[in-house]
């Protein structure tokens, strides 16, 4: 057994928090919120420079052939700042997808740009009657001549508005459910018959609904096998969903951190309200939450390369306890912060709507202990 | 023992209902139902027809304007509002600063004021917090000091609701530093067009703009506008937070927040089926309706005591805690149920632009609204508050 970090790792770590520390600061993420762009480009650009966008991608392929313990290094770094850049959509599961199942001509024109932060990709894997069933696709593609037409509609696709190339799952074949007849396609977002309707969510992210009225593409823009997306999906999906994990992590340790120690400052009735035992058995309860989800995202990201039915099963089991601990640990945080963690200025609240958010994301905890329990 | 109504009440409730039915406004509920910002206008207007109606204020005395009716009635009155989702009627003015003038006030004071709060045409807000005291209010420090006839005030009020809408505000102040905390406190009222005052709007994480900070530089209070005695502001602020606590259950709207938990249910799929079928979800929905059934026969209970002369005593913390706790509940399960679509930001949609929303309109504000309601077990003296209150007073630890 062995829960430490490699030298090699632990530059890694270094070098990310180094980032939050001194060019993530809470006063520069709100007014990245606020821009019209909603992120950074100049820092996306950076981390290419700092190689963080190569990370999974294989020394062919020019990237540095991390494992999935470097990209949740990131993940929970980016969970301490709260970083709102494409890494999840464009390095996780755009990358996830195109690692596995890109063809050669794509991972040649693609990957160099996107790993030097020169290229956003995301990934439309919901529709608006889907839910969390990523086999739940009513978009089709009909085969033409030489390629596919593609029609439909996907929603809430994150990182949407700054997208390069967006990653669409559509039917080839099969009714709406069927896990088989499921392809995926490689779209540039300015392509003819894309339409988007861009929104802010309510955690600080960018998002799009994306209309697909009849657009063309060639045969090569297919990833992976034709009618075999589904397999591809999910497992690119549940990389993610370790990686958000990571992230839950990182946020839950600010909360947890900042929780305690406005505990120990804040008066109340004469002493400071960590003295009172109702506030400190929270504040254990709050620290139990949060070693027990950072236990189960590791796991869970250690067991990504392992069989389908092992891996869908950890993760599984890390979604629903970063879900259980995400919204305790957040509530609790706002409770005990008072009027002030209500409040925008405070990061308290931030933390807290991006930790709700990623109880939804890629499963809440209800579809995931379905899935746990299948 | 007897669970229903009697003839009398059940004609009381569908005299209620007709009136509701009959007079209010359809664009304010049209407003309301979409869950859209609250708007000062939508709420002086609902509170008016009340007040033509002489209902405006049913817990006062009738000599005040109130309506004689018995509690059962005011229950059912509430009720009725509740499930109409008529604007909640704004406490500052009838539920909180009201009963104190006329408990406590002089004559003058109760010409003074209480017509204004009655018809709605003056709106109150409340000065009680501070930012080093929140539930530790007796801690509090702005100060008042008496110069011949009047209160120089200089200090400040945070979380104050709603004050960027108030003609008056209500306040508690320092008026003597050398006794016991909770000894030197008075209750002041004064305008908020007083020069010195500044108002400055604090952000909620929802992104709404309800509260603020409120400022206070020199301000000059006439001291006529002292209520009761300099020194036992302590006692009105005590008696005025115990009527806070009545209705704060909220039975009626939780109910109406079931029924559209259940409608979205109905309406959402899941693997092709509407969300109402799913097992755990459909589970969480039962025992959630379950707990606010049993709130409600809390509530009941406390109010035939209340009937039968005995006022809400400590056991109305029970009240606060529990529907607090109920009325999160249901935002949580609405989030749920809004899967995807409750990432989506519709924060100028909220504010009445007439950009479209994102996903269906029923969950477009779900994240917003459980964001937000994670203030209620918050304020009113936070729910930590309420149980040391339960465990002291109820159960003599």
């Amino acid at each position: 057994m062995d829960f430490n970090y490699s030298d090699e790792q632990k530059l890694l770590i270094d070098s990310v928090e180094r980032f939050i520390q001194d060019d993530y600061g809470f006063d520069t993420r709100r007014a990245i919120l606020k821009s019209d762009e909603g992120f950074r480009r100049d820092l996306w650009q950076k981390f290419g420079e700092l190689g963080w966008l190569a990370v999974p991608f294989a020394e062919e392929d020019g990237g540095l052939g991390g494992t999935p313990v470097e990209t949740m290094i990131i993940m929970e770094s980016f969970g301490r700042g709260l970083v709102v850049e494409p890494y999840l959509s464009t390095v996780v599961l755009a990358g996830g997808l195109l690692r596995a199942g890109g063809t050669p001509a794509q991972r040649e024109t693609v990957l160099p740009d996107l790993m030097a932060g020169g290229l956003i990709v995301a990934v439309g894997y919901a529709e608006p009657t889907s839910r969390f069933n990523l086999a739940d696709v009513s978009t089709t593609a009909t085969a033409t001549g030489g390629g596919y037409v593609l029609k439909g509609r996907k929603s809430v696709v994150l990182h949407g508005p700054m997208a390069d190339k967006v990653i669409v799952s559509a039917r080839t074949s099969g009714g709406q459910r069927d896990e088989a007849g499921i392809t995926l396609f490689l779209v540039d977002a300015g392509a003819a018959g894309v339409t988007r309707q861009d929104y802010p969510t309510v955690d600080g992210l960018r998002a799009s609904e994306l209309v697909l009225d009849g657009v063309a593409v060639g045969a090569d823009a297919v990833v992976g096998e034709v009618g075999s997306g589904f397999l591809l999906l999910e497992k690119a999906v549940d990389e993610a969903t370790a990686a958000i994990c990571a992230e839950a992590v990182g946020a839950m340790e600010v909360l947890h951190k900042a929780t305690l120690e406005y505990a120990r400052t804040r008066v109340q009735f004469g002493q400071p309200i960590g003295r009172f035992q109702v506030i400190q058995h929270r504040l254990v309860d709050m620290y139990i939450a949060y070693e027990q989800a950072k236990s189960l995202a590791i796991m869970a990201n250690l067991k990504l390369d392992a069989p389908r039915e092992e891996r869908r099963r950890a993760v599984s089991a890390a979604k629903v306890q970063i879900g259980k601990s995400a919204r305790f640990v957040g509530q609790q945080a706002v409770q005990l912060h008072g009027g002030m963690g209500m409040t925008d200025e405070l990061n308290v609240g931030h933390y807290f709507k991006r930790l709700t958010m990623i109880e939804t994301l890629f499963g809440n905890t209800d579809y995931h202990l379905k899935r746990y329990a299948a | 023992m007897d669970l229903s109504f009697s003839a009398e009440d059940l004609a009381f409730q569908r005299e209620v209902r007709a009136f509701v039915a009959e007079n209010y406004p359809a664009d304010i509920k049209a407003h309301f139902d979409a869950g859209l910002e609250p708007r000062k206008a939508d709420f002086v207007r609902w509170q008016k027809i009340l007040f033509e109606k002489g209902w405006v204020a049913p817990a006062w005395p009738q000599q005040y304007g109130g309506t004689g009716w018995t509690p059962t009635q005011r229950y059912i009155f509430q009720e009725e509002l509740g499930a109409a989702n008529t604007p909640g009627i704004i406490p500052f003015g009838l539920s909180m600063v009201g009963p104190v003038i006329y408990t406590f006030g002089s004559e003058e004071q109760k010409k003074r004021f209480l017509p204004g709060i009655l018809s709605s045409d003056v709106w109150w807000c409340q000065g009680y917090s501070e930012p080093g005291s929140g539930s530790d209010l007796a801690s509090l420090k702005t100060k008042a000091v008496r110069q011949g006839d009047k209160y120089i005030v200089n200090g400040s009020k945070t979380w104050t609701t709603m004050a960027q809408w108030a003609d008056w505000i209500f306040c508690l102040v320092r008026t003597d530093s050398s006794v016991k905390q909770q000894e030197g406190i008075s209750f002041l009222l004064f305008d908020m067009k007083s020069p010195g005052i500044t108002v400055r709007p604090i952000i909620t994480m929802d992104g709404g703009h309800e509260v603020n900070e409120c400022f206070f530089d020199n301000v000059e209070v006439p001291a006529e506008n002292l209520i009761g005695q300099e020194g036992q502001g302590w006692t009105y602020a005590k008696f005025l937070l115990g009527h806070e606590r009545s209705g704060i259950a909220a039975v009626a709207r939780s109910k109406r927040g079931i029924a559209k938990l259940k409608q979205i249910a109905n309406a959402e799929l899941s693997d092709g089926r509407p969300l109402i079928e799913d097992q755990d979800y459909r589970r969480k929905l039962a025992e959630l309706e379950i707990d606010l059934t049993a709130l409600e026969y809390t509530e009941l209970r406390t109010l035939a005591r209340e009937s039968q002369g005995k006022g809400p005593g400590p056991e109305s913390s029970i009240l606060k805690i529990k529907g607090t706790e109920i009325q999160q509940a249901i935002t949580e399960l609405a989030v749920e149920a809004a899967g995807y679509y409750g990432f989506a930001f519709n924060h100028r949609a909220m504010n009445g632009s007439n950009e479209p929303v994102v996903g269906p309109a029923a969950t477009a504000f779900a994240a917003p609204a459980y964001f937000n309601m994670r203030k209620t077990s918050i304020y009113g003296g936070s729910n930590e508050i309420q149980k040391n209150i339960i465990a002291k007073m109820v159960l003599g630890l």
